[in-house]
């Protein structure tokens, strides 16, 4: 594991797997748009609306599994300080808040032709709402102190505690009764024929491989951040006697 | 042996999660009656809502008990074991029609019919081409309109 | 063909939103991600150059 906690291996394979998820991204993306706008029947209730689903879907999948990934990474950098892991977090957290938006709007638009209503304070759109917030709350607190290091810190614990919601949303349906409908999948199986289920694993893929690819970007872009800053403090330390350094070292 | 500093931040963070999820659990199953979001027509029948309170009640469209005069509309919503009738004025969702679950928000008049401000429509989650709907009708392999009204 | 898939069944004016929306937030995020990787590689190419060449 201490080996991936060193950033040059680790970007070694991150930036070997990046073509290969763009590849993914951008075939499952060319296969699944048509199949969802063109190919797949219209749903038997809802006609073509429910067209919205194959991004509705894929969008609330990914908030779900990025807001995990960012709570594991919070918790390695909280135990183990494992610079990597928090690197992770932070450079999925904007992912993730992109998707819950796109699963919120989307959803707006699903519900005002086909429910009569644009919004309801159910359970599951409040618990996702909640979601949305979370990520935010995340990023805000990471630039929120002076001290970069508090700031990750309170973020890591913050998206820690949002755990307690992923649960919440995923039950919502079954727990409470709601406005929103229960999961495709139950205990007797998918309750979507197989014509409209491919199209929506094709997108979900899509949307998984996008993330990887915009997440490699971003750890490259972090740990360029951080070296830039090194190189600074660095320098800014260099004409001065070894007494001062210590205090330049926290200036911006 | 004294424990790393490592697993003394797993530990913490590990009961701090466990404090934090048991607490939840606890303070969702107290509020269990306020996170609901309509009532069914047998807790209406069971126990009948002021004419003053502002509530939602959801369950099925009964089949043929929608009348339709001008813009006033009334139409029957059950779960199956009780009945509740509603009046509304309005514009009516897409999905809105007979066997399909309905959520109206609105006061419990004192004649015993539900005076629906909002209406909404409520669909399960079936989906399926129309030709595979209809071949299941024929065949009675058909169960309508799911089960919107939990428990 | 084309005029159906524009109509939606009448929906078009929820169904395009959101794939439009999709879209823009997409290849959104890219950008903005990749313009400040790109930024970035330049500040410190900038800042390796300065160190090389000495104050």
């Amino acid at each position: 594991m201490h080996k991936y906690a060193n950033p040059t291996e680790f970007m070694r394979i991150a930036n070997a797997v990046l073509p290969w998820a763009a590849g993914v991204t951008v075939i499952c993306f060319m296969v699944g748009l048509p199949l969802a706008l063109i190919a797949s029947p219209a749903d038997y209730q809802q006609g073509e609306a429910y067209r919205i689903m194959y991004i509705h879907v894929p969008s609330a999948w990914m908030g779900l599994m990025v807001y995990s990934i960012m709570a594991g990474g919070s918790a390695g950098f909280l135990i183990w300080r494992h610079p990597i892991a928090h690197l992770v977090a932070r450079a999925s957290a904007p992912l993730g808040a992109i998707f819950t938006a796109l699963c919120l709007v989307t959803g707006m638009l699903w519900g005002q032709p086909m429910w009569g209503t644009f919004w309801v304070w159910d359970a599951r759109l409040t618990s996702m709402l909640m979601l949305f917030f979370l990520y935010l709350g995340y990023l805000a607190l990471g630039e929120a102190f002076e001290d970069p290091e508090r700031g990750d810190k309170a973020a890591a614990v913050l998206a820690l505690v949002g755990t307690v919601n992923l649960p919440i949303i995923h039950f919502s349906v079954e727990w409470w009764n709601t406005l929103h409908q229960p999961s495709i999948f139950t205990m007797k199986g998918m309750t979507i024929s197989a014509d409209m289920i491919w199209p929506l694993f094709a997108m979900v893929f899509a949307f998984m491989g996008y993330y990887v690819c915009i997440l490699v970007l971003r750890l490259r872009s972090e740990i360029l951040n951080a070296k830039i800053r090194n190189a600074r403090s660095a320098r800014a330390a260099q004409p001065m006697s070894a007494t001062t350094t210590a205090a330049t070292q926290g200036a911006p | 042996m004294a424990l790393t500093r490592k697993t003394r931040r797993m530990y913490f963070i590990g009961l701090g999660l466990l404090g934090l999820f048991g607490g939840a659990a606890l303070m969702l199953s107290a509020f269990q009656d306020n996170l609901v979001f309509f009532r069914s027509p047998s807790e209406i029948a069971a126990n009948r809502p002021s004419p003053t309170q502002r509530l939602r009640i959801g369950g099925l469209v009964e089949v043929g008990s929608i009348a339709k005069t001008g813009e006033n509309v009334t139409f029957s919503v059950t779960d199956n074991e009780h009945v509740l009738k509603v009046s509304y004025k309005g514009i009516l969702p897409d999905l809105f029609k007979e066997g399909q679950g309905v959520v109206a928000e609105g006061t419990m008049g004192a004649d015993g019919v539900f005076a629906a401000r909002e209406v909404l429509a409520k669909h399960d989650e079936n989906y399926m081409p129309r030709e595979v709907a209809d071949a299941l009708k024929k065949s009675g392999h058909w169960q309508e309109g799911g089960a919107p009204a939990k428990e | 063909m084309i005029d159906h898939l524009i109509h939606m069944g009448g929906y078009a004016a929820y169904v395009w939103p959101a794939y439009g929306l999709a879209t823009v937030c997409i290849v959104g995020l890219y950008v903005t991600t990749r313009r400040t990787l790109k930024a970035r590689e330049q500040e410190f190419e900038r800042l390796k150059r300065e160190r090389r060449e000495g104050p």
